[in-house]
């Protein structure tokens, strides 16, 4: 690969547009331009200088800001769309996507379900979006930071004065009777935190050059974000889970292997009350209605000392006795407990008694456990109710006339009766809602009179372990680092150059030249050296 | 009680304080004599705004110690939150680069919020569980800063396409300027189409049928011009409803959004009357004497400063929080998927700007599409898009 003599004796990488020691330009079109485009110091990048093959040109695709900022913009409307309707995930967990979307939203909720816009952000075309911002920000960045630091570190102080003449910032003069103000000028630019380095009657001023490290900073803290939320999908880095757990209950954690269990000793739910005249709250509660001000599930946590042994009934030890509230979870090794929701007054068991239609009088009464029935119920005096058919949540009739449950929860609980008693030895079926009952065999003597309900209630917690938090919080940081640097400080440089009688001044920053301009008027007030002049604005005039 | 009625009042000082600024700040516009140095007026009119901005600090702190936690948890209050933050940006900004001009477009944006704010139920209202953690303050906070900030950078864009827009020629570019201004003054209107009909007491009670088909009762506050899905108006002697809308849509709030721009419309054409010209046209007298390479540098230094503070407080405190709270750092909520969409056109802001060299014009375009952008998120996703953050 052939290299470039500057005429200074530097050697510059092919493709190199200034000289990275003493600024003159190496091209026709840089000697040509009035002012320089000092983004990357006129230095070699890869994406600049080969485009042959197709590594070279991928490389280059990527490289490019143009493409970088497309496919932000591609994934910033794109993502727009996701908003429109409920995703998947938000929509009442026993509905069926395929029939909710049309049901609820018409015509336009079945286009959305059909382009797959309602799972959009798990779609395999939103995660190549993302994984190509990603091979972008690798790339671009790697094509430029190499070359910049190279140019940054070997700049010389003695720069060409056709270097000068194309910053933004310039003035030249005469150089006669300078030399006591150039001095008032270095202590002024040491005071504003200046580093000065001086070389052949020439100084170079510097300040703030770490910031140009900031934006890639930021895109490696990017870089390793986006690693991290790839790896939720990779086994034993990430559980969720929800368990719902009644009040009284004893579970298996899910996502533990069976390790932990967990019991549900009370779920409190409170409301904030209206306290009268001196409430703050009572307008808002007034007019909203309730408002719950707190929920928790009063839990303890098991180890299953069993749980190596195959097969074997666990054998739970206490190890942890906690509150869990919104905000406030439980943690165990490397796992959380979150409060998520509850449902109040479940129904847990319902009360019947047998009862002579005609006399209204009652021969004893039955309670039915909704989560664990018996097959009969024996009363006194001869009387028995067999439970020939249990439907926790019945939903009709089949085509053979079988009643039927749309799932194993009791939420609308039906019950197939065959009520046994000396008048009727051979029973009397009857099937029984709260509020219906029917005699498929024609009229009773005798009926389950429904008398009374026992609830309780569920509470719903969220599992969670997630070892890719570490990785995303370090990503952030990171982030959060180059942001700052790259935003809050700016690269300024001043030149002064003496040569042959005359005495150049120019200034560069890479951002804010407000700042620069206004800190050379401070640095040069009162001195004969002439402030250096826009080249930008004059050009404009 | 009496702390609430008290940091109540204190909002109501700031707000005619920041009316008072707006005048001197205008004044300081029309003062010949002293172009480039800080006038008099400019002075006063700072003044007035750091007096106003720490009685509006007072409301906030009032407010918190009367209601038990910081006054950001809902619409109201979250919005009056940015306004003030809004003036803080303005405060840091102006006293970097002091030019008045600034004062006079930012003050009113201001005053604007806090009157659109107040629109919104007004009392304290107790928390939510999911609330109920350190992480509200911090979060909200920090992302209504960072909010604020990059929407000075609108102000500053906003003032730049004023004056560098040619009105001697009708085209987009005054036809968009115009849009922008016809959609402050419909801010206008929203306030005193509401007040208005307030004042009057206007009151129609609908019985409607919901999206899960419930018969469900609303009332309306303004006359409907759009009427609930299979809506029954039940109060005698109201206007009927001219169409009713489906299920899926909110009747009330689209009918409110209707009254808001038609009235904006009749605004701007009776301010078309009186000028006799282009309202961007009108304007362009105020901001003859505007530096543009200098309201260019202050629409991206805002963004730079406040792309990192938008970042802190509206993505990862969001998502420290969310964890917290949530069980999950991100849930793709439509609030959430709105910050993203703020901060990756912010990025590519910067991108263009830095690397395409999108300066003046082209940058404060930008300016306006981002602010677009943070007012979306502020207004539409909280109103009209249910999901957790939904105040409404
Ligand atoms: C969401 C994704 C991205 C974010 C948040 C981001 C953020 C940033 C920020 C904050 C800066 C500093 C800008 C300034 O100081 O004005 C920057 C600079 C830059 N970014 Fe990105 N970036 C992203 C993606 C990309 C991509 C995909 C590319 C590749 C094409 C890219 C290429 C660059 C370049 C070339 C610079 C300028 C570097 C320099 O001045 O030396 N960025 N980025």
């Amino acid at each position: 690969m052939e290299h470039i003599k500057c005429g200074c004796g530097h050697i510059n990488p092919h493709g190199t547009v200034l000289c990275e020691s003493c600024g003159r330009g190496l091209t026709r079109g840089a000697e040509e331009k009035k002012i320089l485009d000092m983004r990357y110091e006129g230095s070699a990048r890869r994406s600049q200088t080969y485009n042959s093959t197709i590594v070279d040109k991928i490389w280059n695709f990527f490289s490019s800001v143009k493409v970088g900022v497309w496919l932000i913009l591609i994934t910033l409307i794109v993502s727009s769309f996701g908003t429109i309707l409920p995703q998947e995930f938000y929509i009442p967990n026993n509905a069926d996507p395929s029939v909710y979307y049309e049901k609820t939203y018409g015509i336009f909720g079945k286009f959305y379900y059909i382009t797959g816009l309602y799972d959009l952000y798990n779609s395999f075309w939103f995660i190549l979006l993302i994984a190509a911002i990603g091979v972008s920000l690798v790339i671009c960045s790697l094509d430029r930071v190499i070359p910049l630091y190279r140019a940054l570190k070997n700049q010389r102080v003695d720069r060409h004065e056709s270097f000068l003449k194309k910053q933004r910032l310039f003035a030249e003069m005469d150089s006669d009777s300078k030399e006591s103000d150039i001095q008032l000028v270095r202590e002024r630019l040491r005071k504003q935190r200046y580093s000065i380095r001086e070389e052949n009657g020439a100084l170079l001023a510097e300040k703030g050059r770490f910031s140009r490290w900031g934006p890639y900073v930021n895109h490696i803290g990017l870089i390793i974000f986006l690693i991290g939320s790839m790896l939720h999908s990779v086994e034993g880095l990430y559980v969720d889970e929800l368990l719902w757990i009644r009040q009284g209950e004893t579970l298996q954690i899910p996502g533990t292997k069976g390790e932990y269990y967990l019991k549900n000793e009370k779920f409190i739910l409170e409301n904030y009350e209206e306290e009268g005249n001196a409430g703050v709250f009572d307008e808002a509660l007034e007019r909203v209605g309730t408002v719950a001000k707190n929920y928790q599930t009063d839990a303890i946590l098991y180890r299953n000392e069993n749980n190596e042994l195959p097969g074997a009934q666990p054998q739970l030890t206490e190890l942890a006795k906690d509150d869990i509230q919104v905000n406030e979870p439980m943690k165990f090794d490397q796992f959380s407990i979150y409060q998520t929701s509850y449902r109040q007054d479940e129904m847990k068991a319902m009360y019947f008694a047998l009862t002579n239609k005609a006399t209204g009088e009652e021969l004893g009464e039955v309670k039915i456990d909704l989560f664990k029935q018996e097959k009969s119920y024996e009363l006194e005096n001869g009387y028995i109710v067999e439970l020939l058919g249990y439907y926790p949540d019945f939903e009709g009739f089949d085509k053979g006339g079988e009643p039927t449950s749309k799932s194993p929860l009791p939420n609308n609980p039906a019950f197939l009766f065959n009520m046994i008693s000396p008048a009727k030895p051979d029973g009397e079926v009857s099937f029984v809602q709260i509020q219906n009952t029917m005699e498929p065999f024609g009229e009773n003597m005798y009926k389950m009179a429904f008398k009374k309900l026992e609830t309780r209630d569920v509470s719903a917690l969220t599992i969670r372990k997630d070892l890719t938090i570490p990785l995303l919080g370090l990503g952030g940081v990171i982030f959060m680092i180059g942001v700052i640097q790259g935003s809050y400080w700016n690269h300024r440089r001043i030149w002064i150059r003496e040569k042959s009688s005359r005495l150049y001044v120019a200034g560069h920053t890479n951002k804010n030249w407000y700042g620069l301009k206004k800190e050379l008027d401070l640095v040069l007030k009162g001195t004969s050296i002439l402030n250096p002049e826009d080249q930008v604005e004059k050009e404009k005039k | 009680m009496v702390l609430a009625g008290l940091s109540s009042n204190l909002l109501y000082t700031a707000f005619v304080l920041y009316l008072f600024a707006t005048f001197f700040f205008g004044g300081a516009i029309r003062d010949k004599r002293s172009q480039s140095n800080v006038s008099g007026w400019a002075k006063l009119g700072f003044i007035l705004t750091i007096v106003g901005f720490i009685t509006h600090t007072g409301y906030f702190i009032i407010r918190w110690i009367a209601g038990g936690h910081a006054p950001v948890s809902n619409l109201f209050e979250f919005i009056v939150f940015f306004s003030m933050m809004l003036v803080g940006a303005f405060i840091l900004l102006y006293s970097i680069y002091r030019i008045s001009i600034l004062g006079l477009f930012a003050m009113p944006i201001a005053i604007l919020i806090i009157a659109y704010a107040s629109m919104f139920p007004r009392e304290i209202s107790p928390l939510i569980p999911a609330l109920q953690s350190d992480w509200l303050q911090i979060h909200v906070t920090t992302a209504a800063l960072g909010e604020a900030i990059l929407s000075i950078s609108f102000v500053a864009g906003l003032i730049y396409l004023i004056k560098a827009i040619d009105q001697t020629k009708a085209g987009k570019k005054t036809f968009w300027l115009e849009f922008i201004l016809y959609s402050l003054i419909s801010v206008i209107a929203f306030v005193l189409v509401i007040t208005s009909f307030n004042v009057l007491g206007y009151e129609a009670k609908f019985s409607y049928v919901d999206q899960s088909g419930i018969q469900t009762e609303e009332t309306y506050r303004l006359p409907a011009l759009i009427g609930p899905n299979q809506g029954q108006l039940l109060t005698e002697e109201q206007m009927e409803p001219i169409v009713d809308m489906p299920a899926a849509i909110n009747a009330r709030k689209l009918n409110t959004l209707l009254w808001s721009l038609s009235t904006g419309i009749l605004l701007y054409g009776l301010s078309r009357l009186i000028f006799r010209k282009r309202l961007g046209a009108a304007l362009k007298p105020v901001v003859h004497n505007v530096n543009l390479d200098l309201v260019d540098e202050i629409s991206y230094r805002s963004v730079l400063i406040g792309f990192p503070v938008f970042t802190l407080g509206a993505l990862v405190f969001a998502m420290i929080w969310a964890q917290v709270a949530w069980t999950r750092f991100w849930g793709w909520d439509p609030k959430e998927v709105w910050a993203l969409i703020t901060f990756l056109f912010y990025a590519a802001f910067l991108h263009l700007r830095l690397s395409k060299g999108w300066h003046g014009e082209k940058s404060a375009w930008l300016a306006v599409i981002g602010f677009a952008i943070i007012m979306f998120n502020l207004v539409v996703v909280n109103l009209v898009i249910a999901g957790l953050h939904s105040y409404a």
